[in-house]
């Protein structure tokens, strides 16, 4: 048995290693003194100055920042209301809409909204990228939400009816400041997954507005280059920072629990 | 207010937008995908105002020229070729991993878990990127591995751009929708079954074989139906890591609609690809059903 546990440790830590080992090696190329991702030439921040000067990657960081925002704000309002709906009533057409976005190739509701947005004459930028995060971010809150309504005890709420609140009184007093920490958590999950939407982006954004996925996606193409490592960097510090706050605000939230 | 009321009051908004921006958009498609090829209009009027200039009414000729050609159901097959190979891949490397935190103390388990999960929560770009650097002619690791081919006399092998290397990505990218699944399942199974088969004298691979893997299957199944069916519709890895002749179906929906211009096609791609997710995700659903019985 001692044997087996060894072997099964061993592999589970290549498993591991598989995991970090390529976004390791990106943040220490970042900060590599040499255009190539190869030898380890002596450390420098220049490509983290180079980034600060780039002003269509700022461009696109502050794009990514707004659609962020605006997205996440308006997914974690319909987002709650599906996931309460979800848990309060029986719906048949809701749950299909709100986790058919989340388990079909993305590309297919990129190409869908592409046409849709291109037949109402909506102009492609900013508007359909945000319309478009919304849609596909109100499912992942909805399941935040649910879930942690069904971790709730209902007695609380059956308490606040029989002393004489009515139904919004005692959804605002009770069930919203116990649910909070899954809404926030399903805010920043929301717009960690619009800030990091590569596809459905790339095909509602038309040409004149640019996320940082898509700034990194158009850079990547034509060669590899530190200032895209630097970039990722920062990317992945936020990213970090806002999934830790979520998982501590809602353990179990990100396992999609 | 009465049930009813409250039901269509918290309801209707995100069931309002879902129908807008996700159910309407989809049927569109299905509509697109019967339109004329050059019918850029997937509403215009279906039998025609009478203008002789104006494309008008409904046509299998898309879906004809899908199945008329080879090239595109060999597409279609390839791409099925490169989601099974990810989802069995994806299933060798995340199967330790999950027994591995199944079976390590319960306080251990929750941060083991959460490692999992953060390389899937950076950028999927930055995950694919990573993987340009290591297997780059530059990189450490690249001549590492020509060199190593050099000892026993072959000659350099190239690594990006190849299908080796769409692959690495795909099972890179997909690798955590495997692990939490079987974790999922791993963690409810009841020791005791294990002790009672080692006292009755099965040796460890007989426990695995006949006791943890039977009765993983359904957290084998979901994790399956979660990493096929993305990977069958992707196409920044191909486009990224591929070689030129290393696109999927994903790429050849994205070519229709963004350089060819096509929305007839590009809609009976859609479709197709939509209909395999769904049939996928159907097999895997039975499959899991029967094995609950």
């Amino acid at each position: 048995m001692a044997r087996r546990s060894w072997i099964l440790w061993a592999m589970a830590a290549l498993g591991y290693a598989f995991l970090y080992v390529p976004l390791i090696i990106v943040i220490v190329y970042s900060f590599n003194d040499s255009r190539l991702n190869a030898e380890w030439v002596g450390f420098t921040w220049h490509w983290y100055e180079v980034l600060l000067k780039d002003e269509q990657m700022l461009t696109a960081a502050w794009n990514s920042l707004i659609i962020g925002v605006s997205a996440s704000a308006v997914a974690t309002v319909l987002g709650t209301m599906a996931g309460y709906a979800m848990y309060r009533f029986k719906l048949r057409l809701l749950p299909v809409l709100v986790l058919m976005p989340i388990a079909i190739p993305e590309i297919l509701m990129g190409v869908s909204l592409l046409i849709f947005f291109v037949m109402l004459n909506v102009t492609l930028g900013m508007l359909s990228i945000t319309l478009a995060h919304i849609a596909f971010c109100i499912g992942f809150v909805a399941i935040v939400v649910r879930s942690r309504l069904t971790g709730m005890d209902e007695s609380l709420t059956e308490a606040a009816r029989d002393l004489g609140a009515t139904h919004w009184q005692a959804f605002r007093l009770i069930t919203l400041p116990l649910i909070m920490p899954g809404i926030i958590a399903g805010a920043l999950m929301a717009f960690t997954l619009s800030i990091d939407d590569f596809v459905i982006t790339f095909f509602t954004a038309g040409v004149d507005a640019t996320t940082l996925p898509l700034q990194i996606y158009s850079m990547i193409k034509i060669a590899v280059t530190p200032e895209v490592n630097a970039v990722s960097t920062l990317l992945m510090l936020v990213t970090l920072i806002l999934i830790v706050i979520a998982s501590r605000l809602s353990p179990g939230a990100l396992r999609g629990e | 207010m009465n049930a009813r009321a409250q039901k269509w009051l918290v309801s209707g908004p995100p069931l309002v937008y879902l129908l807008f921006f996700f159910a309407i958009p989809t049927l569109i498609m299905v509509v697109a995908s019967f339109r004329f090829p050059g019918d850029y209009d997937p509403l215009a009027p279906i039998f025609g105002t009478g203008n002789p200039d104006e494309v008008a009414g409904l046509t299998l000729e898309s879906y004809q020229r899908f199945f008329a050609d080879p090239i595109y159901l060999e597409l279609f097959l390839k791409s099925f070729l490169y989601a099974t190979a990810t989802t069995l891949l994806c299933l060798l490397l995340a199967y330790p991993l999950a027994l591995m935190i199944a079976r390590s103390p319960k306080r251990y388990r929750d941060i083991l878990v959460l490692l999992v999960i953060l390389p899937f929560w950076s950028n999927f770009l930055i995950r694919v990127y990573a993987w340009m650097i290591i297997l780059g002619e530059q990189s450490v690791f690249a001549k590492g591995f020509n060199g190593f081919l050099g000892l026993f006399g072959l000659d350099p092998m190239p690594l990006l751009f190849t299908p080796l290397a769409v692959l690495i990505g795909l099972v890179y990218v997909h690798l955590p929708f495997m692990v939490l699944p079987l974790y999922a399942n791993l963690e409810k199974h009841d020791p005791a079954l294990l002790d009672a088969a080692q006292d009755l004298g099965a040796p460890a691979w007989q426990r695995f074989w006949r006791i943890t893997f039977p009765l993983s299957l359904p957290g084998v199944y979901a994790g399956a139906a979660l990493v096929f069916i993305p990977a069958l519709g992707i196409f920044a890895i191909p486009d990224l890591l591929g070689g030129t002749d290393g696109i999927l179906i994903g790429n050849l929906i994205k070519q229709q609609f963004l350089e060819a211009r096509d929305w007839p096609f590009g809609g009976v791609l859609s479709m197709v690809l939509t209909a395999a997710a769904i049939g996928f995700a159907g097999i895997a659903a039975w499959f899991a059903r029967r094995q609950r019985v």
